[in-house]
């Protein structure tokens, strides 16, 4: 695995428990996987059943091909003067005949459980990524990040190796024990319960140690995730450590913590590392005790057992009781996958984002008449079409960016307001900056325009059309957003401007760097525009992504914009391009500005002052410092 | 990395030696064992001689107790030996990051440096343990297997040899192949997984620019690259299975025909044939074995570069011998100072800075992102080794001076800061193991930071959570000078380290060092003008080098740079959240 799947493996320790679920669902995670499986592969799985059941019939046709060997050759052979090999030959290209069969099926088998699998894991994947794109925004809120990756990684890969390996194990070995069951019952049945009392203690050792072992290896877990968690704090702060000269105290510490880890790891691979001798030691005995009672049995006579079957006895014994310990092995990376399915299909359960918009974005052509048409051209005028009905044409209002709140409230959840009673109305063009403290609800209100949450009582519209009405994707294209907290994809700057408009040309992505002066610094990288950008622009300055940020809303060209200033510090220089980077954007577009500068705040045509989810104030900057109320406050405060 | 690595066995040396050779004396048992049961038959079950059946019984018996034994002592000297190792290998990796200068940490991200210290630890015991017994068992098993065979039958072990030298051919074959194909695999894998992470963290994005169908078709392709690798690795890897079964069913058949003629022609005995029929198996089971640990120590192999790359990571700066550890006064002298980052660009991030400060002195430094300020400091107290000229503490040469004496005597308040899991005092004693809660309290008034630790219910026992999480960016911060305070230190070097702070509270802090501090230099950077101007002196730094270094009245007329930042925050600028914290 590389370092970057292995790195969730932390979060997943620490973040045990279950995606909340759409009441009313089904709770049986492996079943469910089975049945998935079914639905897509049925030929395939009864292939697969056919073909084990002939590779283990042949490979037990092999073991008592032994006995006839002995019995029905090598011993009437000895016992003639001129011994004859043809029939030994007919047999024996008989048997050859017989074992290229199942060579033929176990091939086909396993090749098909690969397909089976591989197929079963893409379709697993694909859908919960699918999933995944119309989870809504509040899933995402209300999850750590670092817990979704792990079930696309983690829990995802569990199911792998169960799908993959232990459930064409177990029905192997439980075939082999069928097979092998029913012909010991036929060669002997005084034996064959002897192996079966053998086979159960070999259980039962392997179950008391599992236990054992399954103990210490908790808190070895526990330990290694103590450990992980003190590595990861002393060398994130390293640089803290050598500035106080605490290199002594960290290894004092972390030695401490290694010899704990040290002790519990022996502990459970002390037991772990038993199994196998008792195991292998038991079969032994085992073997040992149905030859002595076998040949207790054929020496007393009265039973109907050869020489030649109990030497096929023997051998069989043998394939009974590896199975028969190798199933409980397998139970367990069974119940390990079960965890994981059920925290996939807890992902795959999770509600979904509801879309009941009926109103959509078109270009349209106007006509003489001054009416709207709609187009399939790009003509760069957009109006919003409104079913009406069948049999009725619908109805088309231009898309100007007005945008109202009234009465607005909402909550995260139902009994917590998070917003109370907000009314603000901004005209086509006009620049609405939010001001107030860390938790006043700012955010939240350019959450709501784009419906990443819904509001639960009043009403926004856009346009004078309520946003609810309106088909999220199309509503959500008519709204850029320039985020607080830049996110990039892996691919070049220009791939990366697109974002904003996919059908851009190349030239289109270098006039909005233009626009928003994200030019300059572009053409400085080491391949210009087509640079890589790797790690979510991990090579690039805060400044720096945030103007390509600025760049990708350009390229868009919305007419309603929410913006969220960054508060992280860049240096003046740079903060003036971005700034005049937003500048340029704004001008022309309804914008919602949480801001968080002062130059910002004062060329807005409308000021809103939060505090605690509610107006306190708002106006233009002049009418607020006149009203000398918080605003005043605020902008004189500590200067 | 073998030598590296092997270095790491230390005083588990007897127990990785005493492991693989209980595993031979298993094995000989083990082999043993068939050819005993053949005595069972041969001499107990063919000639009806139950007394011989029960004598070669508990020879058997006793044979697998020992082999027991034996098994269970490998495995307790192979669990301690390994798991003995990997505690080794980790403590060697962590304390050579103790050592790692600022340099060797840019080399490294501290996820890496975890997953080294984990996972890939984790790896090399379970490769390590696999190494003592299986890589001992599996070739051990193979060769005295096929020594019985040759002692039961000279010519029929001809079939073995020709069936092994196949088999092991078309294994080494099937495996390179297979190899190479899954680490195509895991790199795909990763992929995979970044578009699902830029998904996950970018999910704002994805909605607001309506590109999920986008997104799906990037995760699709990227899935299907995985599905198509796997097929062809796994497909690969399952043609073994099957081969191996003819391989194992030809000697089956072989051994019968030939085997049934030497038994009618008196060279064999009924018991020797189905012994050699046990030891097909074992032979060909070990092959099996062997390739699949050749599989996985190619696997774990990449675990051990990257912990040996760790370990033998020499620190670009250590501690001179003999250092001095006299360091009277808080005099800094920079002359004709250059330095580039290694491993950078080569540019240098300060070029040719001449600079002289008093004991006592306040000095203020200003520049945009990139003019060489934290690079500028972080020389002060050898974080960073000049590339040429000379850093010197109260006359010295810092590359003369005791290491650790240099770090107590500069105290680094770092722009990214942190705090550690534990209690406010456990942290703020980073800068004195033995301080008292007195002289805490002392520090943090300094800080102005007693106003905010005293309405926490706890106090100074309030517990900090990992990261300083359940602290605001403001309080961390003053936390931090408080913390730096505690070394009593002759410099005090403060990058960036009010950032967070309204201008009341920052006025406040500077007006405290300056006033309760008078002997201590202090350096201070900052983007804000106001945080600096009243210094004594204050550095303009542009792109390397200094652009002015005087007062804030002198470089008004005489620094372009200064004046034209100062221009620009002219007007008012600042972060209306941390005001409107304070304020309403």
């Amino acid at each position: 695995m590389t370092e970057a799947m292995r790195g969730f493996d932390n979060h997943n320790r620490n973040d045990a428990s279950r995606y909340a679920v759409a009441e009313g669902v089904t709770r049986a995670p492996l079943w469910r996987l089975l049945r998935l499986m079914w639905a897509n592969y049925h030929f395939s799985l009864i292939a697969v059943a056919v073909c084990i059941a002939v590779t283990g019939l042949t490979t037990l046709a092999s073991t008592l091909f032994t006995r006839s060997l002995i019995d029905d050759y090598v011993v009437p052979l000895t016992q003639v003067d001129n011994p004859q090999y043809a029939s030994l030959a007919q047999t024996l290209f008989t048997l050859a005949m017989v074992l290229v069969i199942g060579v033929i099926a176990s091939y086909v088998h396993s090749r098909l459980m690969i397909n089976v699998s591989q197929g079963t894991m893409l379709k697993l994947r694909t859908s919960l990524f699918d999933k995944m794109q119309t989870l809504p925004v509040s899933f995402f809120d209300s999850n750590s990040h670092g817990r979704v990756m792990s079930t696309y990684t983690n829990d995802v890969d569990s199911l792998r190796q169960m799908i993959g390996d232990s459930l064409p194990q177990t029905l192997n070995s439980l075939i082999t024990i069928a097979v092998t069951f029913v012909s010991m019952v036929v060669l002997s049945i005084p034996l064959t319960v002897v192996s079966i009392i053998m086979a159960l203690v070999m259980t039962r050792c392997t179950a008391r140690l599992g236990r054992i072992s399954r103990a210490h290896f908790k808190t070895q877990q526990a330990t290694l995730a103590e450990v992980n968690g003190f590595v990861e704090e002393m060398v994130g702060g390293l640089r803290v450590v050598k500035v106080f000269n605490h290199e002594q105290q960290a290894v004092r510490q972390f030695d401490t913590l290694n010899e704990q880890l040290r002790s519990s790891t022996y502990n459970a691979n002390r037991f772990a590392n038993i199994v196998m001798p008792v195991n292998g030691n038991l079969s032994h005995l085992s073997y040992v005790l149905i030859a002595v009672i076998g040949a207790w049995l054929i020496l007393r006579g009265g039973v109907d057992l050869s020489l030649g079957t109990l030497v096929a006895f023997l051998t069989l014994n043998k394939s009974f009781a590896r199975p028969v310990s190798g199933i409980s092995q397998q139970m367990n990376s069974v119940l390990n996958a079960s965890v994981g399915a059920e925290r996939v299909f807890d992902l795959s359960d999770s509600e979904s984002e509801s879309d009941n918009g009926k109103v959509t974005l078109v270009n349209v052509v106007v006509n003489a008449a001054g009416d709207m048409m709609p187009t399939p051209l790009r003509t760069g005028q957009w109006a919003w079409m409104i079913p009406r009905g069948t049999g009725v044409s619908p109805r088309f209002v231009r898309v100007s960016g007005g945008v109202e709140f009234s009465h607005v409230d909402f909550g995260y959840s139902a009994d917590h307001t998070v917003l109370h009673d907000i009314n603000i109305t901004a005209m086509p063009g006009q620049k609405i900056a939010f001001v107030g403290g860390t938790g006043a609800g700012k955010t939240t209100i350019t959450n709501l325009i784009n419906r990443f949450y819904d509001i639960s009582h009043g009403t926004i519209t856009l346009d004078g059309i309520a946003v609810t009405d309106i088909s999220k994707s199309h509503l959500r294209r008519a709204l850029g957003m320039v985020l607080q907290q830049t996110h990039l994809f892996t691919g070049s700057v220009l791939d990366n401007i697109r974002y904003g408009r996919l059908d851009a040309t190349d030239q289109d992505c270098i006039e909005a760097a233009k626009l928003v002066g994200a030019d300059g610094f572009i053409r400085r990288l080491s391949n210009g525009y087509h640079t890589v950008l790797l790690d979510d622009g991990g090579n690039l300055s805060e400044g720096e992504r945030q103007l390509l940020a600025i760049a990708r809303a350009a390229v868009a060209d919305p007419p309603v914009l929410i913006l969220d200033e960054a508060t992280s510090s860049i240096d003046t220089r740079t903060e003036r391009l971005v700034q005049r980077g937003m500048d340029n954007l704004m001008s022309g577009r309804t914008t919602f500005v949480i801001a968080h500068r002062l130059s910002t705040v004062r060329n807005a045509d409308c000021i809103i002052v939060l505090d605690h989810g509610k107006i306190i104030e708002y106006g233009n900057h002049d009418e607020l410092m006149e009203y000398r109320g918080a605003y005043y406050n605020l902008y004189t405060g500590g200067l | 990395m073998i030598k590296t690595l092997y270095k790491q066995i230390g005083q588990y040396l007897t127990p990785s030696l005493l492991c693989p050779l209980f595993i031979m004396l298993e094995v000989v048992l083990d082999v043993l064992i068939p050819y005993v049961t053949s005595w069972i038959i041969d001499r107990g079950i063919m000639p009806g001689d139950f007394n011989a059946i029960y004598r070669y019984g508990v020879l058997m018996l006793g044979m697998a107790l020992l082999s027991f034994v034996m098994g269970v002592l490998a495995g307790q000297f192979s669990a301690k030996a390994s798991t003995g190792f990997a505690s080794n290998v980790r403590s060697a990796m962590y304390r050579n990051v103790q050592r790692f200068a600022f340099s060797d940490i840019d080399k490294y991200s501290t996820a890496g440096l975890v997953t080294r210290m984990t996972t890939d630890v984790t790896n090399l015991q379970s490769a390590y343990q696999m190494l003592l017994r299986i890589t001992v068992r599996a070739p051990f098993t193979l060769l005295s297997s096929i020594v019985m065979c040759f002692v039961i039958s000279p010519r029929l072990s001809l079939v073995f040899v020709v069936a092994t030298v196949v088999l092991a051919t078309f294994l080494y074959i099937i495996i390179t192949r297979v190899g190479r194909l899954f680490s195509r695999v895991f790199k795909q894998y990763d992929a995979v997984n970044s578009v699902v992470q830029e998904n996950v963290t970018g999910v704002r994005e994805v909605k607001a620019f309506v590109r999920e169908q986008h997104e799906k078709s990037k995760f699709g392709a990227a899935a299907r690259g995985l599905y198509d690798l796997y097929v062809r690795a796994e497909s690969l890897m399952a043609t073994t299975h099957p081969v191996m079964n003819l391989v194992v069913y030809g000697c089956i058949i072989a051994i019968s025909w030939w085997g049934a003629h030497f038994v009618v022609a008196g060279d064999l005995t009924t018991g020797q044939l189905t012994s050699l029929f046990a030891y097909v198996m074992s032979i060909l089971m070990s092959l099996m074995m062997l390739s699949m640990i050749f599989v996985q120590l190619t696997q774990s192999a990449a675990s051990g570069e990257r912990v040996a790359q760790v370990i033998n990571e020499v620190p670009d700066i250590v501690s001179p011998e003999d250092g001095i550890t006299d360091i009277a006064s808080g005099r800094i002298d920079f002359d004709g100072v250059s330095f580039a980052y290694k491993g950078g660009s080569g540019e240098y991030a300060l070029a040719g800075v001449n600079l002289h400060i008093a004991s006592g002195e306040t000095v203020g430094v200003i520049g945009g992102t990139g003019s060489g300020k934290s690079s500028l400091v972080n020389l002060i107290s050898r974080l960073y080794d000049v590339s040429r000229g000379t850093v010197s503490v109260d006359g010295k040469d810092v590359r003369t001076l005791d290491l650790a004496a240099l770090r107590n005597a500069v105290a680094v308040v770092l722009q990214h800061n942190i705090l550690f899991s534990g209690t406010l005092m456990d942290n703020l004693r980073w800068g004195n193991e033995h301080a008292t809660l007195e002289q805490c309290r002392q520090v943090c008034n300094i800080a102005c930071a007693t106003e905010f630790i005293d309405e926490m219910p706890d106090g100074f026992e309030t517990v900090i959570e990992q990261g300083g999480t359940n602290v605001s960016g403001g309080q961390r911060q003053r936390l931090c000078i408080a913390r730096a305070l505690l070394k009593s230190p002759k410099i005090l070097i403060l990058d960036d380290s009010t950032s967070a702070l309204d201008n009341a509270t920052d006025a406040r802090v500077r007006h405290q060092l300056k006033a309760l501090l008078p002997d201590v230099t202090k350096i201070v950077i900052s983007q804000r003008i106001t945080s600096i101007r009243d210094c004594d002196r204050i550095l303009v730094l542009d792109g390397g080098r200094v652009a002015g270094f005087d007062t804030h009245d002198k470089l008004m007329t005489t620094c372009a740079v200064y004046r034209e930042i100062c221009e620009l925050q002219d007007e008012p600028t600042g972060d209306f959240d941390d005001r409107s914290h304070e304020r309403i």
